[in-house]
């Protein structure tokens, strides 16, 4: 590969705890220093045991989370911008055009068919409507989706199904920044298959890649290489 | 949302009723493009809020200066009483809870629409009757219904008519008070599809107040959370509503039944 190895994701000095307020204050610590930087090509798969804080920490770099201090930065339109620290307008310009996100959580949208939910992010970046949904439709046929029910809205969609739409949604974009919780969580052999060529050909295309796969198989396939994320212990926590 | 300069920029508004400061302090900005929901229980002081930005009731203290189309920062409370009204009839619109408030309901469907355009100047029946039409079909109102009475009208349908009638003329800013409120639940989700589309197609700036935060995830870019007259946590919508910070806010988040 000729791609530069300059990171194109770049996480420093991140903490993140979380203050339960109505429940006497309580304080949870998740992250602690954590660095991590993710240059093009790469897929970098986050381990450690369960509530170790891997979906929290792909969570802070969409920014869904508030971190506490540290920042992330995302190389967006020739600059960095800071995750942690951003304008929301700014943030939702990173989401729209360089940053893309699959949760394992699903949260559909009222009485939108399928095809427009997919087609949604082309058409935020200026893709005309025909072009939009005929790419969305190329889409949703590679993972599976039958065509009856590109014009249905997802609610009444099988899990699996569902979460095809939304790997649709992202994959429809060649978002320079991936992160992938848990994408085939659902999915049956041959989907998880369509998923990894999915995530192989952003890999070539020079995308940085960050994922959580319960799936040893899919990990891996899909890893270049492992980041350990460590558990907080109680004593660590209330230090801080 | 890319505009380098707000669209709207507020500072230090404050207003008070006898002893009680119902508005304190609030200041933010607000970008081209950009939706921002205003949340917090009855009596935090959002709809204060929303009256003391769009000019209809004057503060204590502070500022609301407003873009206008040559991209001159105007200030609000400066502004002539008719250079105002011209305002509020053109770049901005006002979409109240109770549809009765902004609808006209002893005139047609059509003439609701129509005559805001006649308002601005339009003359041309054919162009007018046209343009209530488009924008009729628009919030999927059937045409059928054109020449009807807004009162013999659903709550849905005259909430849609009273968008249809606000977004005619173009505006650049959008005020809604609870605009889905009132309304059942399957009313609901149609309205927050259509305005929502609309927004995002029009590319418009918007202030929407809410006690509903799921309203709040479907159409706000972000949040600022009221309690008693202040601004206790502002932020992108989904990471208010996911990693709320405040008490209050956790409090108000951890208050919703999920369905």
């Amino acid at each position: 590969m000729s791609m530069t190895r300059e990171p194109l994701l770049l996480v420093e000095k991140l903490r993140k705890h979380f203050t339960l307020h109505l429940q006497g204050g309580l304080v949870l610590g998740v992250l602690d220093d954590v660095d991590l930087a993710v240059a093009p090509g790469e897929c970098v798969v986050l381990a450690g045991p369960s509530g170790a804080g891997k979906s929290t920490l792909m969570r802070c770099l969409y920014a869904n989370y508030k971190p506490q201090s540290g920042s992330i930065r995302v190389h967006h339109r020739g600059g960095f911008v800071d995750m942690a620290n951003a304008a929301p307008h700014d943030v939702l310009a990173v989401r729209r055009e360089t940053m893309g996100y699959v949760s394992q959580f699903r949260r559909v949208i009222p009485r939108v068919p399928a095809r427009e939910i997919v087609a949604e992010p082309l058409r935020a970046v200026g893709v005309p409507g025909p072009e939009a949904l005929a790419r969305a439709e190329a889409m949703l046929a590679r993972l599976n989706i039958p065509p009856r029910l590109w014009g249905l809205p997802p609610a009444t969609f099988s899990g699996g199904e569902q979460q095809r739409v939304n790997l649709a949604r992202c994959f429809v974009m060649a978002y320079p920044v991936l992160l992938l919780d848990e994408p085939t969580a659902a999915l049956d052999a041959a989907n998880r298959r369509i998923v990894l060529t999915l995530i192989d050909e952003a890999k070539r295309r020079g995308s940085a890649i960050v994922g959580i796969f319960h799936d040893e198989e899919v990990r891996d396939a899909a890893a270049t290489r492992t980041f350990t994320v460590r558990p907080q212990t109680v004593s660590d926590t209330t230090a801080a | 949302m890319s505009a380098a300069e707000p669209i709207l920029s507020v500072r230090g508004l404050s207003r008070r009723f006898g002893a009680i400061a119902a508005v304190r302090e609030v200041s933010f900005d607000l970008w081209p493009g950009e939706v921002m929901g205003v949340v917090g229980e009855s009596g935090s002081g959002k709809t204060t809020l929303l009256h003391l930005v769009s000019g209809s009731l004057r503060p204590d203290a502070g500022t609301v200066l407003f873009r206008d189309r040559q991209g001159a920062m105007q200030d609000i409370q400066a502004m002539s009483e008719p250079a105002r009204r011209m305002l509020a009839r053109t770049d901005w619109g006002i979409v109240h809870q109770n549809p009765r408030d902004g609808l006209r309901m002893n005139v047609s469907a059509g003439a609701n629409v129509g005559e805001r355009l006649m308002a601005v100047g339009a003359r041309h029946y054919g162009n007018i009757r046209g343009a209530a039409e488009d924008w009729l079909a628009r919030v999927e109102m059937d045409l059928g219904r054109i020449d009807d009475l807004p009162r013999t009208f659903s709550g849905g349908m005259q909430q849609r008519l009273q968008i249809a009638r606000t977004l005619v003329t173009h505006p650049r800013l959008v005020f809604m008070d609870e605009p889905t409120g009132g309304l059942d639940v399957s009313v609901q989700a149609r309205l927050l599809d259509l305005i929502r589309n609309l927004v995002a197609v029009l590319g418009l700036s918007a202030i929407i107040v809410t006690h509903d935060l799921a309203v709040t995830r479907l159409l706000a870019h972000r949040l600022m959370v009221m309690q008693r007259g202040q601004v206790v946590e502002t932020g992108l919508t989904d990471q208010v509503l996911d990693d709320p910070q405040h008490p209050y806010t956790q409090l108000l988040v951890s208050s919703v039944l999920a369905a």
